[in-house]
């Protein structure tokens, strides 16, 4: 038998065994990666299965009568008139003409305008307001429904429990069917998330105020980041000496791009709002710490993209007679440009979904005016996030679920974009 | 109003400056044929002496004025309403400036309010005619300077280095800032609460200690629960991260190929890219129960904010770190380490667990101190999904609070700044700060040490 | 061709591929017994690659397909059910670059007894290593420091310190590539010494681009250009009076 395959039974043995350790531990890493991937997976498709249904409402048609003796009895067609009417007598007209039965019953009267949302009153007063003809008419109107009541459709709502343990009541429920069979109660796209602000209604609740105010808030950190970053790294880069000095603002921004987030909001805090007593809630201070935070990132990304470039061409430019100065400006930030511009919407994307700085800089109250400059109070997006997933609404849920997903959205965008930038623009040396 | 028309003049005086400078060095430079530098470096020279001096006025100008309007209103208020105590005066303020903006305006005092109001449209005004003022004597200054002897490339390259210099020194500031708020505030708490009793005490019950007369209220500021609570959501969440972690970094180091490399590492890496407040959404209203009702099947009776819940959540945040980076520094072993060790006869197996991780070994553990800093110092998922109570445990099914949990509660609400709720959360923040910049540092010393070795 | 019944090793038809590229065409070649064979040729013309697919290393490189037969002890090793793991104990191999393991000497040398399972106890261990850096000639200097670095030591040591550690697992043949190309000339001396000891142990097939290297060193010699074996011959027939002109041309340097 040939000499060099000849095995003992001993070392054949021990050799399999190597071998099964070597497949086992390869199935063991190829299971590290599955599981975190899996992960990931698990943690996207639980958002997007809770807040897809927050893109839909519920509505429920009624006929309304605006009775022209309540909003207007001296027909004045006068704004201040109209504003000062009582529209929840409109409405209550015209609920119990869709149901008689609760003309004298106050507990189910009680029970059929909880139905509906507790901003329709205000809804049918804007319609008058917009549109004054309709004073005298009867026209169906589209109520949206209450938060419960949008829930109930959603099937979120457990009605297998007893009637104390649940949100509706059995009174309700039959409501509820007898709008079902009639055909009144429809799913609705919810374009209304993006038009409002915060409310205290669920159904009510939009994005628009945080959207604005992330919006704000992340031009001033941009308008700020960008040229600090990107000065700094030129300087750091092509200009200063080697000295200690410069070392030592190195070390510097390494560890600040480490810091914990949390620790630039209480620096936020004790200077920008109590030194220099900015106000609190604003997109202004907001982005001023955000910027604090940015710096490091845009500076190091700024610093690696001009690393990149050789040394060659900054030579063939001196020996073109360009100063120092052009040689950088004109020829090699150009060609660091694209990894610069990346490296800030990184960072700007990073910035976006921040919330620990800001919570501690006052950016989470409750507020439902949609910001129309820095200088208004605003929320932000992941702090808007975090206030609906404190709220104990069920309807709540899906709406937070439902600005996560904005959230992820614009983050996927972000970074897309920053990708598709470097991939087109790179430069390879 | 007034400061969109200013913008504009100054935007268009300076527009101007450029190319009346531009002009006058051309009509100039036809008689000088010896220098020629371009001419719009004349133009910019111009147009930043315009902008500059004005824009440092209007911000000077804007921060002393609102300093000294907010003196002159407290001394007033303190002058006509001297009951409610000192704590008062900052909210009557903030009425006050509310009402100018047009917010409830019946609950402050009408005359001072038309005082705040008639003060602040002085000093816009004066503000106003000043800068427009300074930016025009600029400008004037400036062209009068404009002739082919002045250097002009030489000035604005010199105002760039200034600028560039100025830029850099902002990230020095920014970490002293930091440091001296830190410190100083955490100085203040340490006069009133022991620094014994803060890192060694085990009652953590801030909240107590809001009487005025009750500011050192024994046993309420004792750390040890806050940090053992930090300590073991931060251990669980290592505990997932490493092994999932170092395992996947040596699957794409060593066993995948180019393709599974390129689809997979950018997939983890959103792990690390998704907010953290989705984290701390997905961990309370996911994660929580589950793990409760597990627990339950058991007949463990398990806490809905578990250690374990927010552990768990926080470890798989951190799994791109530890995979990420430990993944570059294995590659980075060269290759003549694992073609030696096959060329023994060793499988793959042996080669990664004896060879090529020993000599990763650095680098693999700098990118877990890294990790480990960036777990102590992560606030969304705790606030979210851990507790508020702090206890002294190492059990992971009961709810404990973490350092930055509690720096968040101590500063929401409405109180004043310099209370010993806000000071004892700095001092609670210097700690933090201090820790996680001791792990970087040893962290990143480990890792360019490696580097040198291999590069 | 050689007319010598102690075969070692035989190709037949032996065909190299890197993605599209071919690196060998064809080899048909045959090694002998406890001899030295010297692979000489110009750059890129396969030696390295006819070498590494010996012990099958260029399994580890991906995208790289060998075809033929590779026959060691008339068994062909160039087939997916050989155990590459027991194969390389029987083949070791050299590199260009010493790559002593970041670890002691006594480690570096230990390791492949250890993970083979040849060594019983801790006694028998240190036997082997012992004798392997003996027939290396590294023992003298290195005996009062075996904890110490093995990337402490200088260029010729720590390559010797690789034969030491390919030499402990006991293996039949053993490839050197360019093991001297790293080294300085009193390096190069010693390890050309100890390659003259040890074939009288092992079977050596030493890639070298030095050609009085292959002169001084080795009993036959192959040459090869472009992928292909060009002559197989004794040295000095090579040397002194090769068949072909190619291999004419480059011993005499005329181009490579």
């Amino acid at each position: 038998m040939n000499r060099i395959l000849s095995k003992s039974q001993n070392i054949e043995n021990s050799t399999n065994k190597r071998h099964r350790k070597e497949k086992r531990f390869k199935s063991l890493c190829l299971g590290a990666v599955i599981v975190a991937i899996l992960f990931l997976i698990i943690l996207l498709s639980s958002l997007a299965y809770k807040g897809l249904s927050g893109f839909t409402k519920t509505t429920i048609q009624i006929p309304i009568y605006f009775n022209e003796e309540i909003i207007d009895p001296e027909n004045t067609r006068d704004i201040a008139v109209i504003n000062k009417a009582s529209f929840r007598k409109i409405f209550k007209q015209s609920l119990l003409q869709k149901f008689p039965e609760a003309k004298d019953n106050r507990k189910m009267y009680r029970n059929i305008s909880k139905i509906f949302s507790r901003g329709s009153t205000y809804l049918l007063k804007k319609m008058v307001l917009d549109d004054i003809s309709l004073i005298g008419k009867t026209i169906n109107v589209d109520l949206i429904s209450s938060s419960t009541i949008d829930q109930l459709r959603k099937n979120n709502i457990n009605i297998k429990v007893p009637e104390s343990d649940r949100p509706v009541s059995d009174a309700t429920l039959k409501i509820y069917d007898q709008l079902n069979t009639e055909g009144v109660i429809k799913k609705r796209l919810n374009f209304s998330f993006f038009k409002y602000g915060d409310s205290r209604n669920p159904e009510e609740a939009g994005i628009l105020g945080a959207l604005l105010g992330s919006m704000f808030t992340l031009i001033i950190t941009l308008l700020l980041s960008f040229p600090i970053g990107v000065l700094t790294a030129i300087y750091l880069e092509e200009f200063a000496p080697k000295n200690k000095f410069t070392y030592f603002i190195e070390i510097n921004i390494n560890n600040l791009a480490a810091v914990p987030s949390i620790v630039f909001g209480l620096l936020g805090l004790a200077i920008f709002l109590n030194f220099f007593g900015l106000p609190r809630s604003v997109p202004l201070t907001g982005g001023l710490v955000l910027t604090l935070m940015t710096l490091p990132t845009v500076i190091i990304s700024s610093r690696a993209s001009l690393k990149a470039v050789p040394p060659t061409i900054r030579e063939a430019a001196l020996g073109l007679g360009a100063s120092k100065l052009q040689a950088v400006f004109n020829h090699v930030v150009p060609s660091a440009a694209p990894g610069m511009f990346t490296g800030t919407i990184i960072g700007m994307a990073r910035a976006l979904g921040e919330t620990a700085p800001l919570l501690l800089m006052g950016m989470v109250a409750f507020i439902v005016e949609v910001p129309t400059s820095i200088f208004d109070p605003a929320t932000v997006l992941p702090a808007q996030i975090y206030l609906w997933a404190d709220s104990p609404e069920r309807g709540f849920v899906e709406k937070t679920s439902a600005a996560i997903i904005v959230l992820v959205l614009f983050l996927i965008i972000m970074n897309s974009l920053a990708i598709w930038l470097r991939r087109k623009f790179e430069v390879r040396w | 109003m007034n400061t969109t028309l200013l913008t504009i003049l100054i935007i268009s005086l300076s527009i101007f400056a450029f190319y009346y400078a531009v002009y006058k060095i051309k009509s100039a430079q036809s008689l000088n044929t010896k220098h020629r530098p371009l001419h719009s470096y004349y133009g910019w020279y111009c147009l930043f002496w315009t902008i500059f001096p004005a824009l440092l006025f209007f911000c000077l100008w804007t921060f002393c004025s609102s300093i000294w309007i907010d003196k002159t209103i407290i001394n007033i208020i303190t002058l006509s309403i001297n009951e409610e105590g000192a704590t008062n005066i900052s909210l009557q303020l903030n009425a006050i400036k509310n009402a100018a903006n047009g917010i409830l305006t019946d609950q402050v005092p009408k005359e001072i309010l038309s005082n705040y109001i008639s003060l602040n449209q002085k000093s816009e005004f004066i503000r106003f005619i000043a800068t427009l003022g300074i930016a025009i004597i600029g400008l004037f200054f400036l062209i009068r300077k404009i002739n082919p002897d002045l250097r002009a490339r030489n000035k604005i390259e010199s105002i760039l280095m200034v600028l560039m210099f100025i830029a850099s020194f902002i990230a020095i500031i920014v970490t002293l800032g930091i440091v001296l708020s830190l410190l100083f505030e955490t100085l203040k708490f340490f006069s009133d609460v022991s620094p014994f009793e803060f890192f060694f005490g085990t009652t953590w019950s801030p909240q107590i200690a809001l009487r005025e007369d009750q500011v050192a209220a024994s046993g309420s500021f004792g750390a040890i629960p806050v940090f053992t609570g930090t300590l073991l959501i931060t251990i669980i969440a290592m505990c997932v991260a490493i092994p999932i972690g170092l395992l996947a970094a040596i699957y794409l180091a060593e066993y995948a190929s180019q393709r599974t490399r390129t689809i997979v590492k950018p997939l983890l890496e959103i792990l690390a890219g998704i907010p953290t407040v989705v984290y701390g959404f997905f961990a309370a209203l996911t994660v929580g129960p589950f793990i409760r009702n597990i627990g339950e099947t058991f007949g463990l009776s398990i806490a809905s904010e578990s250690a374990l819940a927010a552990g768990l959540v926080m470890g798989i945040m951190i799994i791109p770190f530890i995979s990420s980076l430990s993944d570059d520094v294995i590659s980075a072993v060269p290759n003549s380490l694992r073609e030696g060790s096959y060329g023994l006869g060793a499988t793959k197996y042996e080669t990664i667990i004896l060879v090529i991780f020993p000599a990763a070994l650095p680098g693999i553990i700098g990118s877990i101190l890294l990790a480990t800093s960036r777990a102590i110092g992560e606030t969304m998922i705790v606030v979210m999904a851990a507790g508020l109570a702090a206890k002294l445990t190492a059990n992971p099914l009961e709810s404990v609070t973490t350092v930055t949990v509690q720096i968040v509660t101590l500063l929401i609400g409405d109180h004043e700044f310099d209370s010993s709720k806000t000071m004892a959360a700095f001092a609670l923040g210097l700690t933090l700060f201090i820790i996680t910049l001791i792990l970087n540092v040893i962290a990143l010393k480990v890792v360019l040490k490696y580097r040198e070795k291999y590069e | 061709m050689i007319k010598n019944d102690n075969i070692k090793i035989t190709t037949n038809d032996l065909c190299v591929f890197y993605d599209e590229k071919q690196a060998l065409f064809d080899v048909n070649i045959s090694i002998n017994e406890k001899e030295t064979t010297a692979l000489i040729g110009p750059s890129g013309c396969g030696k390295s690659t006819l070498l590494r697919c010996f012990n099958r290393m260029n399994d580890t490189i991906e995208n790289c397909v060998v075809k033929g037969n590779i026959n060691i002890d008339n068994a062909n090793v160039n087939n997916p059910e050989i155990d590459v793991v027991q194969l390389r104990t029987k083949i070791g191999m050299v590199f260009q670059k010493p790559n002593p393991f970041p670890k002691s000497i006594f480690d570096n040398v230990a390791y492949g007894p250890k993970i083979h399972g040849m060594a019983k106890n801790k006694l028998e261990l240190e036997e082997i290593v012992e004798k392997s850096l003996k027939q290396a000639g590294l023992w003298s200097e290195v005996k009062d420091r075996l904890s110490q670095p093995g990337t402490s030591l200088s260029g010729g040591q720590q390559q010797r310190l690789c034969i030491a550690r390919a030499i402990a697992v006991r293996p039949e043949i053993i490839l050197m590539d360019e093991p001297c190309s790293a080294l300085d000339p009193i390096a190069t001396a010693n390890i050309e010494e100890l390659m003259d000891e040890l074939k009288k142990e092992f079977t050596i097939i030493i890639v070298t681009h030095n050609m009085q290297q292959a002169a001084r060193v080795s009993k036959n010699t192959a040459f090869f250009h472009l992928g292909k074996l060009i002559e197989l011959g004794p040295t000095d027939q090579i040397f002194t009076n090769p068949k072909l002109e190619k291999t004419q041309d480059y011993i005499t340097g005329r181009y490579g």
